[in-house]
């Protein structure tokens, strides 16, 4: 499964700047995973020390937000876009 | 729709509206709110203009400096519109002054540029009653959220517990560019006039992100969470005593 990852700004230093990237997996943890392996660091800033997704961090898959789904457990499918989004504080 | 027209409506000319934050986000909506002719702008914010501001805080020149933000705001304000009122509050946003300074206005405008008062702000808003649009900024990312309590998705709906500040990139880390700021900024006076215009679903349940870099605007759908601790089924957050708000003022801390 391939999915397209919007990568919000704070992030994109993991991705050599790029807004949208590639990422395979069947779920959305093992898409964790491969961005992980491709872009060594930006796990760490989507998931906790006990690997949960951080309070800061929503992740939605078409627009769905994974909490309301089944977490890091939900399906993805071949183009499917997953959305990265952060807590923005600034003012 | 009366900016568009150079009409204003009865419905804003009757409208009140706090802006808290006279900074980056603050300075642009509240311009936009004088000029459009709304009936009362409130301005709250603790601080003195600094250098650092002047870049993106487009109600404040370098004549200003060392000068409270809210009387600088007031100034320009009213020479734009010399018949509106503004209300000043030098202020920090508080718990214990939130009813006091959301009770008389219609619209709240979230200008803060720290987690723990845009919290406060949303708790404080979602208990009152009082919808609000939710901003945030930092470098060339920027979204915002109209929230219309009980009725549509609140802060706490997406974000349960506020995240500890130090999770999070801030503008003394990462800079705004400014341009961002009045795009945004802009926008939330645009979301306080659709409002006080009976268009109450603009921007609720839907985040609006843009990127200013990539020049991409997206809407992320977002729903109210009915196990929200503040506006869910079995809410446990039911006064503001348990809050506390820190204006960190990370974005002059550096100045």
């Amino acid at each position: 499964m391939a999915v397209h990852v919007r990568v919000p700004t704070p992030l994109r230093r993991f991705t050599g700047g790029a807004e949208e990237v590639i990422a395979v997996g069947a779920t959305i943890r093992a898409v964790v995973e491969d961005l992980e392996k491709n872009h060594p660091g930006i796990k760490e800033r989507i998931c906790d020390e006990e690997g949960k997704v951080r309070r800061f961090v929503n992740i939605f898959v078409n627009g769905d937000d994974i909490r309301f789904l089944n977490n890091l457990d939900t399906p993805v499918k071949d183009g499917d876009e997953v959305s990265i989004v952060p807590a923005i504080a600034g003012g | 729709m009366s900016a568009a027209t150079g009409q204003t409506v009865p419905q804003v000319q009757q409208g009140k509206v706090l802006v808290v934050g006279a900074g980056g986000l603050g300075s642009p909506a509240a311009l936009a709110l004088a000029l459009t002719g709304v009936g009362g702008i409130g301005v709250v914010d603790p601080d003195a203009v600094e250098l650092s501001n002047l870049q993106r805080q487009i109600l404040h020149f370098t004549s200003d400096l060392g000068k409270p933000k809210v009387t600088s705001a007031c100034e320009k304000l009213g020479r734009v519109a010399p018949q509106l009122q503004v209300t000043l509050y030098h202020t920090r946003l508080e718990a214990g002054n939130v009813a006091q300074l959301f009770r008389p206005y219609d619209f709240i405008i979230d200008g803060t540029d720290s987690v723990e008062t845009k919290f406060l702000v949303n708790d404080g808003a979602v208990l009152m009653g009082k919808p609000f649009c939710y901003a945030g900024i930092v470098q060339f990312q920027g979204q915002l959220l109209t929230v219309v309590p009980r009725q549509s998705a609140c802060l706490r709906c997406l974000f349960p517990t506020p995240p500890d500040p130090a999770e999070i990139p801030t503008c003394q880390e990462s800079g705004i560019l400014g341009s961002l700021a009045g795009s945004i900024g802009f926008l939330q006076a645009q979301a306080a006039l659709e409002y006080l215009q009976g268009n109450v679903t603009f921007l609720a349940d839907r985040l609006l992100t843009y990127d200013a870099h990539a020049l991409r605007w997206r809407f992320v759908p977002v729903r109210r969470n009915l196990r929200c601790p503040l506006c869910g089924l079995s809410p446990t957050i039911t006064d503001l005593h348990a809050l506390t708000s820190r204006w960190t003022d990370q974005c002059t801390a550096r100045a």
